[in-house]
């Protein structure tokens, strides 16, 4: 009877042994770094709007509050998006006639709101309450970065809830005193140390860590 | 390499037969009948590798393979369709609801999970036990344990509502939810419980199959059989040390599969004993589904080694003394789950709890009381007959009572899940279940599923382990001193 396989097969075998087992983890290590590609979460990707806002300049150049146009973060669990009423405040009179802003004042005339491309969404499931953040001393920069800084907006955190729970499980590390929480440039004064005026905080503002972490907390 | 005479000849070192059979006098029991393990038919090796391998090496399928193999497909299409709506509606389609929010899915789970239990019991722990006549049952009863735990592994997955997700059920890290999962959940447990089981079983089978294989490869007379079997044999060629080795494994298998006939199902069970519903909430819960584990799936192995024997011409190899005994296992094991029963009742009685008497007294004049006492008829009453050796050695009645058992355990677990669930606390949350089509046709197509696996096996694979009957042989033949 002659042989069936090739004296070589052994050395296949075994070597489909490692390929095989190649291939799993390689694709495991994929999925991962998939999941957390900005390709994935759009991260850093400047998103097209109806309008090219500009963060940049009307935050970082014009030196517009947070609170003018986002003007319910302080009171509700969504920020608000402005109407173009808000819009037309300032541009009835500044670049009235920019064709860059005619689909602002078509909106004025027909009072048809912009569509504007959401870049920060949280899945359904999630309760998000911006009111409590800004109350409890959760700087706008510590979760949506430098606006002042962004001609498109883009997103510098994931929201995945990996992320949520790294400053739920120890917000003392992120936290800053309420009167800087609009302030898109505030630093840890010299000789401060960030865990130390965290706890403070933690304290003053009453934050129950412990109840952070509870599924309903987000999970409603 | 490789040849016939080689493998023939070295299948028999003494130390395996030793150690896996030491039987050397029939110890007189209390059943005097005393049937041979092997009929007149299985008298050398020869004639068993004959017998056994010409099943799978014979050219086409024969008419009745066709007919059994085309039903077993069409079921599993009906299964297929069942799924894809599932995926694309959602579990709307079946009939859970708060409050039952387990229905025949959880139900399917538990019962096929419960079936594969005897595979487990009759290749290990009848292994460590040194029952040689477990040698002709345990391969397809492997097949069996495998196929019902590929099926029960489906139900929660299809249950979860999104399945795409099912692989949140793993502990893995790092995940995007800086999360594990609940470690104090038995739904947990129950995940590496049942993966565990899947692994040591397949493990088990396939390594019992590799010196089997390569008798299918030495007497395969085509290139491409002879490719797929020496590959599937990873190079077995039969000598002392091949041997050796596959001893030790197998039993060590063995050994690690031993726990598992108990502690599978006792996990199964947690997920009802550790809840506090009335009706799940008990402490008998872990014995007595292990009992009912492996009385449905005694059940099942006779369902399908005895007509699997009879269309087969295998009468050499299972034989009176395979059915006389696994009847004997049934009607113990059925004897633990009715004792379980009346447990349940007592105590419903017992614990003086308002919502445990409410229970138990629904379970029994409520409005699934049909349910309940079918069981009774079923696991309770039917088994009895197992006490009169006619019954348990005449082939159509005991596939008549396996089949009885087998419907009855699957309404114990209806019983358990639905009734207890439909009226819990609160009058004001009561309700009703009723099993849509869909609920059906998943369940009928899982029995598909496992059917078009078997029949492939039975096709492909030799179901009797034919070199461990050449054993049997060897030795029975010592005994009798004939050889």
């Amino acid at each position: 009877m002659s042989q069936i396989f090739h004296r070589s097969s052994n050395m296949m075998a075994r070597l489909s042994i490692l390929v095989i087992g190649g291939i799993a983890m390689g694709a495991v290590f994929f999925l991962f770094a998939y999941n957390r590609s900005d390709y994935f979460t759009n991260v850093h990707v400047a998103r097209e709007q109806p309008v090219p806002f500009s963060h940049a300049r009307h935050v970082g150049q014009n030196g517009i509050d947070c609170r003018y146009c986002h003007t319910s973060v302080t009171e509700s669990n969504f920020a608000g998006i402005p109407p173009t009423e808000t819009c037309m405040t300032c541009h009835s009179q500044v670049l009235p006639d920019a064709p860059m802003l005619e689909p602002v004042r078509a909106s004025f005339r027909t009072g048809k709101p912009l569509e504007w491309t959401r870049v920060h969404d949280l899945p359904d499931f999630v309760y998000f309450n911006h009111s409590i953040h800004v109350a409890k001393g959760v700087g706008c920069v510590t979760c949506h970065g430098q606006v002042d800084k962004m001609p498109l907006l883009w997103k510098t955190n994931t929201l995945q809830m990996d992320w949520c729970l790294n400053c739920h499980r120890n917000p003392e590390e992120y936290l800053r005193p309420r009167e800087h929480v609009f302030d898109m440039n505030w630093k840890l004064p010299a000789g401060e140390n960030q865990t130390e005026l965290g706890k403070k905080l933690v304290k003053q503002y009453n934050v129950n860590v412990h109840q952070l972490t509870n599924c309903s907390i987000c999970h409603r | 390499m490789l040849n016939d005479t080689q493998t023939e000849s070295t299948t028999l070192p003494t130390q395996r037969g030793a150690q896996l059979v030491t039987v050397n006098e029939v110890p007189a029991t209390l059943d005097q009948t005393n049937f041979p393990v092997l009929g007149k038919g299985a008298k050398d090796f020869e004639s068993v590798t004959e017998k056994i391998s010409g099943l799978v090496l014979r050219k086409g399928v024969t008419k009745g393979w066709v007919v059994g193999f085309g039903i077993a497909f069409m079921l599993l299409m009906l299964f297929l369709y069942a799924v894809t709506i599932l995926f694309v509606d959602g579990i709307g389609i079946w009939g859970i609801n708060v409050p039952v929010a387990w229905g025949f899915d959880i139900v399917n789970f538990v019962w096929w999970i419960g079936i594969g239990h005897a595979g487990t019991l009759i290749s290990a722990i009848l292994l460590l036990l040194r029952q040689d006549w477990r040698t002709s049952i345990n391969r397809f009863a492997e097949a069996m344990t495998l196929f019902a735990v590929a099926c029960a592994g489906m139900f929660p997955i299809l249950h979860l509502g999104r399945p795409q997700l099912f692989y949140w059920l793993l502990p893995y890290y790092p995940n995007t939810m800086a999360l594990l999962p609940q470690f104090r959940s038995p739904l947990l447990w129950d995940v590496f419980a049942v993966s565990t089981y899947g692994t040591v079983s397949l493990l088990f089978w396939f390594v019992g199959l590799i010196p089997d294989l390569a008798s299918l490869r030495d007497r395969a007379t085509t290139k491409g059989k002879q490719m797929i079997y020496g590959a599937l044999s990873l190079g077995w060629r039969g000598s002392a040390v091949h041997w050796k080795r596959y001893t030790t494994i197998y039993m060590i298998l063995a050994g690690l599969s031993t726990p598992l006939v108990l502690s599978v199902h006792t996990v199964v069970s947690f997920d009802f004993a550790v809840s506090q519903i009335p009706g799940w909430h008990a402490t008998i819960f872990p014995p007595y589904f292990v009992a009912g584990a492996i009385f449905s799936g005694f059940a099942m192995v006779l369902t399908l080694g005895i007509p699997l024997r009879k269309y087969y011409g295998l009468e050499d190899y299972i034989t009176p003394r395979h059915l006389n005994n696994m009847a004997k296992v049934m009607l113990a094991t059925g004897l633990i789950v009715v004792y379980g029963y009346s447990q349940e009742a007592f105590m419903g009685w017992y614990s003086g709890a308002e919502y445990e008497k409410y229970m138990i007294w629904n379970r029994m004049t409520g409005p699934y009381a049909p349910a309940y006492w079918a069981l009774i008829f079923c696991n309770g009453v039917v088994p009895q007959l197992l006490w009169m050796r006619k019954f348990r050695t005449h082939t159509v009645w005991l596939w008549c009572i396996s089949i009885v058992v087998n419907v009855g355990m699957w309404l114990e677990r209806y019983v358990i899940i639905a009734i207890s669930l439909h009226r819990d606390f609160v009058p004001s949350a009561w309700g009703y279940y009723n099993p849509t089509f869909f609920d059906w046709a998943t369940y009928i197509g899982t029995m598909g599923l496992f059917l078009t696996l078997f029949f492939l096996f039975i096709r492909f694979l030799p179901v009797i382990a034919v070199s461990e009957v050449r054993e049997l042989v060897h030795i029975e033949h010592a005994k009798h001193g004939h050889h």
